[in-house]
């Protein structure tokens, strides 16, 4: 029997077993506790808050740019933050910057990533009926939505927002009468921040529960796709660390209100000297930085597992080494937790422990190295498919590993010495979390958009917009790195104070304008991705004809994802192009007994056990007293 | 360099028109069904855009790096300068390899693999010896490149020499403060940030002896050539971090806890306006860590020059107690002769004592000197 009328078996198997009552407009699209839809919330909560993050960036860009431009068309909508002869204001341009790096580090690739495809694939892929709790589920994604009006209010205030980098390093942020963002602005921030580690919380405790728990029968850990180990691995990361951002959070709010000395010290400010003692702003960056670096990772690896299942589907291939990507995801996780002192070798910590952070932080090339190298083998010999999704699968690899080399660089706390805190930092985070994940996420997008919303997107347009979109992002960030070896520093409002910074004008006007070009290339895809939704082309039940269960689901599923029982899983989810079968894909759900023409000896053993797994039912959600 | 924009732009309107053009095609092919062994719509114009990618990436970067190369800093004034730019570009170096290799692969990979109609993918799920081999070789690398890091490091973080002069330099919003031990005893007096005030602007403790000499400069900097330097780092208000980018020099300023960093250098600004054929050459200390409002321009000159101009330069400066004579009075009675006076420490008693004299008396001072 070939694998397509295996799907079919398994969508029109059983009759509709289970009835609901109607759902009121606000249950079933605003306050719903269903995993889909809560996924597209956070979705299109992602997309609007990346539109507002790259506006910024492409603000201060043509500040840093076209020094001389004049911008007072921008007036109405920031007032007072431009001059009346069209000049940026300095501290609205330290705003800009800290504001870009606070949304787009945890609103969109944290929230709109990671919140968008661990709601959305989990329980498609391991075969849920939905979250573990719908509930904490919705309240997540509220919270969230709390922490996001939050953030956005304290873009209009008077004072305006957060202004000490997204890194909020007390004393700065600690004193309103440092710098004005530290005012009524950095309260908001702290307390966004507050919500949205418990939005965090509540989302990953969800998702460690449904993927240990709600997995259907037959969906052993040694079958689980690639993107359900990086949500699973990626959910422990956040659960652990962002705890320790929320300690540091709330310590800085005692600093900031309580009169408390956990970070301050020995600071004498506009005339006064403050009676706090004994306190460390290194404190601050050590526990900001236990969550700050595995936070790198928490963006990271969901778009390392969505590429991975991209690049298998459409290299009409397995993915090369599955034991060795789950293992290197968890030494990068593990390692994850105990490099996070690289981002302070200049803070004056003790050299001794820079030589450790030097030498743990160095091992992470490892585990990343076997990474890129399977997906490189993965489209060796393969059979590629240039799908939208597939090519941003495969400029995530590059964007990864050219991104990644230049950490061996700063790893290095020596060389790190010059680097630290210049272009060249940005230039290297830019490429390997900031791009990479953000291609993750479009690739993520452009092949679960028709599970998603049951249309399709554009292919063409699609192929368009990854071209501009690659080529302009190198185009941004390669020159970016000669403008950090020539020492620039960073979060400068202008470089024409210092002899050292009078150069590369031509090259920061041309990053500018290599900027604009890759942001507007951004509408291609705005509009494809809302015009398809409403006008695209009616989805066919598994248009990359991929193994994975969500494409067993109906085109649009609805409440509880099956009609009639959840599929039993009975192969791993990579079984393309396998020698002897008819078809270049076998889905999960086909029983070896059915592919005896594909089977190889260990697998004909395996049919033994089928009768059993099918047998099983313990974690059909429907299935249990309710 | 507008023209280079010219050339961005134009790729990008070329682009325009292969969207516009591949619209039209794609609007023609809606009503073609799909058949399942049909080359995949626009499968072969994106597998050569691959290829012409990577040419164009190999030229790009080439050129804009021979292009970038003149803007980069001079070679580096100071001794570990020089090595830690050594390591930088051998790093460099070895990791252009694997940047081009790998990229290199993934590009040509995706061409060369494109569907064609009648294939079958190789079915290559594992391969122990060809992963054992990228784990190791990385790992090899990495033992490397750590080796020669970690001994770089482990020197340039070493104590200071005991010849090391010795200079104080302040962070506040926003500008540099530097101090220094005065021509008398050259040691730097005790502080306490409770004594900053409008003239004190460090804070400098008038009951420790050491510091009825010591000297202040609010815009620049002087260092003997040739003879370690070593930077007492301290911050007022909030972070700062003290950059020397021709030194390769970089130390943050935290308030409460003083830092330090020392380095030789070896060029004086004359030999560098030379070297350089720019008789306006200056060495530059810059703050990178952002401050506030004025982050950007928190900047005080940086001289070096050899050892007799330094001492020349070092004996015209007025001591703080020079020009506000007024603080004498913060003076300890016993010390005041001296303090007018001015004179040298030598026959007095031995400076540790002194100083825990004056932490047991005053407001629980720091030694400046820990």
């Amino acid at each position: 029997m070939s694998a397509i009328e295996g799907m079919e078996v398994a969508v029109h198997h059983e009759e509709h077993a289970h009835h609901h009552e109607a759902q009121s407009f606000w249950q079933k699209y605003v306050f719903s506790e269903d995993h889909k839809v809560i996924a597209k919330q956070y979705l299109i909560t992602g997309i609007l808050w990346a539109v507002i993050g790259i506006s910024m960036s492409v603000i201060f860009r043509i500040q840093l740019g076209m020094p001389d431009s004049n911008l007072s068309w921008l007036r109405p909508l920031f007032g007072n933050w431009i001059s009346e002869t069209g000049k940026l204001d300095p501290n609205f341009y330290l705003a800009l910057v800290t504001m870009h790096g606070t949304i787009m580090v945890f609103f969109v690739l944290t929230a709109g990533l990671s919140g968008t495809f661990s709601n959305f694939l989990i329980p498609l892929q391991i075969g849920a009926r939905d979250m573990a709790s719908g509930f904490m589920n919705m309240l997540s994604y509220w919270f969230f939505f709390l922490a996001s009006v939050i953030m956005f209010a304290s873009l209009f205030l008077q004072t305006g927002p957060a202004a000490g980098g997204w890194v909020i390093y007390p004393p700065l942020s600690a004193l309103p009468q440092a710098h004005q963002g530290s005012g009524m602005g950095m309260t908001l921030w702290l307390v966004s921040m507050a919500f949205f580690i418990v939005s965090q919380l509540l989302g990953g405790i969800n998702y460690i529960t449904t993927v240990i728990n709600l997995r259907t029968r037959g969906m052993s850990f040694d079958r689980l796709p690639l993107t359900i180990w990086s949500f699973l691995i990626t959910a422990i990361l956040g659960l652990i660390s962002f705890p320790v951002l929320f300690s540091s959070v709330l310590l800085l709010i005692f600093d900031r209100h309580f009169g408390t000395s956990f970070y301050l010290s020995e600071i004498y400010i506009n005339g006064e000297a403050l009676p706090n003692v004994g306190g460390s702003p290194i404190l601050f960056q050590h526990l900001f930085w236990f969550l700050g670096h595995p936070e790198v990772y928490i963006v990271l690896l969901p778009g390392l597992g969505i590429t991975s299942e991209v690049i298998a589907t459409n290299s009409r291939k397995p993915i090369f080494g599955y034991r060795a990507m789950i293992a290197s995801m968890l030494g990068i996780a593990f390692l994850a937790f105990i490099v996070w002192a690289h981002h302070m070798f200049v803070t004056g910590m003790n050299p001794f422990l820079g030589s450790v952070f030097m030498f743990l932080t160095l091992i992470i090339a490892v585990p990343s190295a076997v990474k890129g190298f399977n997906y490189i083998t993965t489209l060796w010999k393969g059979n590629i498919v240039f799908t939208p999704g597939m090519l941003f699968a495969i400029g995530m690899v590059s964007l990864f590993v050219s991104g990644g080399l230049t950490g061996i660089i700063l790893g290095n706390s020596a060389l790190d010495i010059q680097l630290h805190d210049t272009y060249f930092v940005v230039a290297h985070f830019h490429l390997v979390m900031g791009a990479a994940s953000a291609f993750g996420l479009f690739a993520g997008v452009y092949h679960w958009f028709p599970k998603m919303f049951g249309k399709m997107m554009n292919r063409t347009l699609g192929q368009i917009h990854f071209w501009f979109t690659f080529i302009g992002i190198y185009l941004i960030f390669i020159p970016m790195h000669y403008v950090g070896i020539a020492g620039f520093p960073r979060r400068y409002y202008q470089f024409t104070s210092y002899d050292f910074t009078h150069k590369f004008m031509d090259m920061n006007m041309f990053i500018t304008v290599a900027a604009i070009l890759s942001f507007l290339a951004q509408f291609l895809f705005l509009f494809n991705f809302f015009y398809s939704i409403f006008k695209g082309k009616r989805a066919p039940q598994n248009p990359w004809r991929s193994n994975t269960l969500e494409w067993t689901t109906p085109i649009v599923p609805g409440h509880g994802n099956w009609e009639g029982e959840i599929p039993a899983v009975y192969r791993w989810s990579y079984d393309y192009s396998k020698p002897g079968a008819a078809e270049d894909f076998i889905p999960q759900n086909i029983p070896y007994s059915q592919t005896l023409e594909s089977n190889f000896p260990h697998e004909n053993e395996l049919i033994a056990t089928e009768k059993e797994i099918a047998a099983q039912n313990f974690n059909d959600q429907f299935n249990q007293a309710h | 360099m507008y023209f280079i924009i010219a050339i961005v732009v134009l790729v990008f309107v070329v682009l325009t028109g292969v969207v516009i053009s591949r619209l039209q095609g794609v609007l023609s092919s809606v009503k073609k069904p799909e058949s399942a062994d049909a080359v995949p719509e626009g499968n072969s114009w994106n597998g050569a855009m691959f290829i012409v990618i990577l040419v164009a990436a190999v030229v790009g970067i080439t050129w804009s790096y021979m292009h970038a190369r003149e803007h980069f800093l001079p070679i580096a004034s100071s001794v570990h300068g020089r090595r830690t730019d050594d390591l930088f570009w051998f790093s460099m170096g070895i990791l252009t390899i694997p940047f081009a290799f790998v990229n290199f692969l993934i590009f040509f990979f995706a061409w060369k693999y494109q569907y064609k109609k009648g294939n079958k993918a190789s079915f290559y799920p594992d391969n122990h010896k060809l992963e054992l081999i990228w784990t190791i070789i990385p790992a090899i690398v990495m033992a490397m490149l750590v080796f020669t890091g970690w001994k770089a490091w482990s020197d340039i973080t070493s104590d200071a020499p005991a010849d090391a002069e010795v200079i104080e330099i302040t962070g506040k919003q926003f500008n540099w403060i530097v101090r220094y031990g005065g021509v008398n005893d050259n040691k730097l007096g005790n502080y306490n940030y409770k004594l900053i005030d409008a003239q004190n602007e460090v804070g400098i403790d008038l009951s420790d002896e050491n510091s009825f000499d010591d000297f202040l400069n609010p815009t620049e900097m002087h260092i003997p050539v040739n003879r370690p330097v070593l930077l007492k780092i301290r911050a007022r208000d909030v972070l700062h971090s003290v950059f020397i980018p021709h030194m390769r020099v970089k130390m943050d300023a935290v308030p409460g806890m003083p830092t330090k960093f020392w380095f030789v250098p070896d060029k004086t600004t004359a030999q560098m306006r030379a070297d350089l054929n720019d008789p306006n050459f200056k060495y530059e200390i810059a703050c990178t860590e952002v401050c506030g409002q004025g982050h950007f321009s928190m900047k005080i000159n940086l001289v070096v020059e050899d050892e007799a101009s330094y001492k020349k330069w070092c004996a015209e400066q007025t001591t703080f107690l020079q020009t506000y004579p007024e603080y004498l009075a913060k003076v300890p009675d016993n010390l005041k002769a001296k303090a007018m006076k001015g004179l040298p420490a030598e026959t007095t008693t031995p400076a540790d004592t002194v100083k825990t004299a004056s932490v047991g008396g005053g407001i629980g001072t720091s030694a400046a000197l820990r």
